[in-house]
């Protein structure tokens, strides 16, 4: 038994291989006179030919190793599909593996910022990392929070971007407030609000995001779907239009500048007598700010991922649960779905909240433009992706997503003149790669990377719940 | 007699200007098992949702132990000691059966539910079975125990059942009707039950109403709705 499988494996190698070669020699032998050769105009005026074999082998191997990997995974004609995880390393994110895996991955992430000196050479050279860093983190708690939303209570919400919004602009107007700041000038000192800023706003802005989450639940509650869907689109536009045209408040289009920047619980990050630097015996160095913003938004998000497992365990996440599966059965168990969904989409939104106060004061100034559908569309697609109501799914898609499409910008080898030329922009392409990417996830995971979930209560042993076995919408 | 358990006064229900129920009248008293039975689209889940809630009674006045429920929202009316089983049974299927039958004691605030779990367990021996599986993956036959024993982690004192045997195996409905039949016998639990099945229903019901285009037309014991011609020549013929 063993050995025929070996055998029929091997067999199924040998004819993929074979395969693969050959399309990559098709391939390879359509595109030289397609792809290789390109006429261009020449210094003098006249048409020159240019040879561009590598764009050509590129495009042959691209082929051939697809065509291979359609073979080892798609086309196994006769071998049991969905029998075995089809990708064993994603499913064991939330096995036991995963469990043991959980302490590294932390790890990881609170050293990030030391791997990233160490590895870039120096505080100057990491920034670039770091801002990775912290724009993925940030994005992986907008992933987080909208996962309670759309991934556990089941209402989809395509105006997310909304509290982000909100959250940033509550802290921009309270921050850059002069009534504020004269005010506790004169009973803190000159410099507290400058320095506390943000700390005594980061609550107000989740808390504020949380009242707008009610004020867009309690119409769209009887809705469900698409119907609100729509709704919860509109609402992320109709915060924007306000936004933009409310030039009084917000300043339009212009947005608002001069947001005090973030200090170490009251200690500025500045170079001078009493700065962070200072006070630490460091040398001055403004990476420190950002190394500082990366644990931050880390504490954030760690905050919103172990709240959401809190939740989740508690009444009213299963009374989330229960909504996302059937809302007619909830109210004949007495659960008030009306009060329900209101905590869901609140709660979800105090989460944007926090994430947009913390843009607000890394990125130091907010305007509309930061805040179009688009974003929401990213977030919902990162949560989406990641299997929704599955943290670690989650937390992979954005590190893939925002991560890989950054990623994209590094590929300077694309520009050899022997490919495409110094011309061309990976850059540009990313929304075409990030689109297949989706399909792609879509046609071979469809509930997402990590689709199982854990059951929240257990008698013995946790067990976990496949979401192979069952059909999307059917249970 | 003492005053009924549920009662139903003028009930009447519209869907707009689509009146579903003409005004019923109906009685639960306690203890009792009582059947509605009626054809396709009579009314009768319209009649059993109304009693939830939803949708609302436009007159008429819904009474459960004395007091009057007709305007209550719905998730305070199933608060009350009154348990529902839906029709097309509604389990959470994503969540597990566990998950599902702690989803029935959640108004409850988990006071029983050990022992209440155990109940079930010896009521429906395969549940514990499949205590672990999500309950989209039950069969219809068990879907439907688990909707009844999530309706009983609330320790009801009344039951409304819609339809426990839609598309269920024969042999698996007498299996759900004896259960029935011991709940209402060892534990005293009242029962109404709204049956296309009007066989085994009659035949369990202390009583019985016959509900036709939103109106009730036949009241009496289970054995006389059985024996009566009218009932035999519309509901039973060829069934059975």
């Amino acid at each position: 038994m063993h050995e025929a499988t070996a055998a029929a494996s091997s067999g199924l190698l040998a004819r993929a291989l074979k395969d693969a070669a050959a399309s990559a020699a098709i391939t390879a032998l359509l595109l030289v006179p397609l792809v290789g050769m390109h006429a261009t105009e020449g210094p003098s005026g006249a048409l020159v030919l240019k040879y561009r074999f590598g764009l050509v082998a590129i495009f042959a191997l691209l082929v051939g190793g697809l065509r291979l990997g359609l073979h080892l995974t798609v086309w196994r004609g006769d071998s049991a599909r969905g029998a075995a995880p089809r990708f064993p390393a994603l499913a064991r994110l939330a096995g036991p593996a995963g469990d043991a895996a959980k302490p590294v991955f932390f790890a990881v992430l609170l050293l990030y910022p030391l791997l990233a000196v160490l590895g870039s050479g120096g505080l100057g050279p990491s920034r670039y990392w770091i801002d990775l860093g912290i724009y993925i983190l940030t994005y992986v708690m907008l992933g987080w929070g909208l996962n309670i939303v759309v991934g556990l209570a089941g209402l989809l919400d395509l105006g997310y971007v909304a509290f982000y919004a909100v959250g940033a602009y509550t802290f921009a107007l309270l921050a850059g407030s002069v009534p504020i700041s004269d005010f506790f000038a004169g009973t803190l000192g000159a410099d507290f609000w400058r320095l506390w800023s943000f700390w005594v706003c980061l609550p107000l802005s989740g808390l504020l995001a949380a009242l707008w989450g009610v004020i867009l639940g309690f119409p769209v509650l009887r809705l469900r779907g698409d119907y609100l869907a729509i709704v919860t689109l509109a609402f992320g536009e109709i915060i924007r239009l306000v936004l933009i045209n409310w030039v009084d408040l917000t300043n339009g289009g212009a947005g608002i500048a001069s947001i005090p920047p973030i200090s170490f619980f009251g200690i500025p990050f500045s170079s001078g007598e009493g700065g962070f630097a200072n006070l630490f015996g460091l040398e001055f160095n403004p990476m420190h700010r950002n190394i500082f913003l990366y644990f931050v938004i880390l504490a954030l998000a760690a905050l919103t991922a172990v709240a959401t497992i809190r939740l989740r365990r508690m009444p009213v996440g299963r009374a989330w649960e229960a909504l996302r599966e059937d809302e007619i059965a909830c109210r004949s168990l007495g659960i008030n779905t009306t009060l329900t969904k209101l905590t869901a989409f609140s709660i979800g939104a105090m989460f944007g909240g926090f994430a947009g106060a913390f843009f607000a004061v890394r990125i130091r100034f907010v305007s509309p433009e930061s805040f179009t559908f688009m974003e929401s569309a990213v977030i919902l697609a990162i949560v989406v992706l990641g299997g929704m109501g599955s943290q670690i799914g989650v937390a992979v898609s954005a590190i893939l997503l925002i991560g890989g499409m950054e990623m994209l910008r590094n590929l300077t080898f694309l520009k050899d003149p022997w490919l495409f030329g110094p011309d061309f922009d990976p850059s540009l392409y990313r929304m075409l790669i990030f689109g297949f990417a989706m399909v792609a996830v879509m046609a071979w995971r469809p509930r997402g990377l990590v689709s199982s979930r854990l059951a929240t209560i257990f008698l013995k042993e946790r067990k976990k719940v496949s979401g192979d076995l069952v059909r999307e919408g059917h249970g | 007699m003492s005053k009924p358990m549920l009662s139903v006064a003028g009930v009447k229900t519209q869907y707009g200007k689509i009146i579903a129920l003409h005004g019923v009248d109906l009685d639960v008293n306690e203890g009792e098992i009582v059947t509605l039975i009626g054809a396709n689209g009579a009314g009768k889940s319209t009649l059993m949702m109304t009693i939830c809630g939803t949708p609302r009674a436009s007159e008429g006045r819904i009474l459960f132990e004395g007091r009057d429920i007709t305007h209550m929202p719905t998730h305070e009316i199933m608060r009350l000691k009154i348990a529902q089983s839906p029709e097309g049974r509604r389990i959470f299927p994503r969540m597990t059966v566990y998950e599902n039958l702690q989803m029935g004691a959640a108004m409850d605030d988990y006071a029983h539910f050990e022992g209440d779990l155990e109940r079930m367990f010896d009521m429906f021996p395969r549940l514990k079975e499949r205590l672990h599986q999500r309950g989209g993956t039950l069969s219809g036959g068990e879907q439907q125990m688990l909707a009844i024993a999530r309706a009983l982690m609330s320790r009801p004192r009344l039951l409304l059942l819609d339809e426990p045997s839609l598309g269920l195996a024969p042999l698996v409905v007498r299996q759900i009707f004896d259960v029935i039949r011991e709940l209402n016998a060892i534990e005293g639990l009242t029962v109404f039950l709204v049956e296309q099945n009007a066989y085994h229903a009659l035949k369990l019901a202390h009583r019985g109403y016959v509900l036709v285009n939103g109106s009730i037309t036949m009241a009496g014991t289970g054995r006389e709705l059985l024996e009566s011609p009218e009932v035999k020549a519309a509901y039973l013929e060829g069934g059975a």
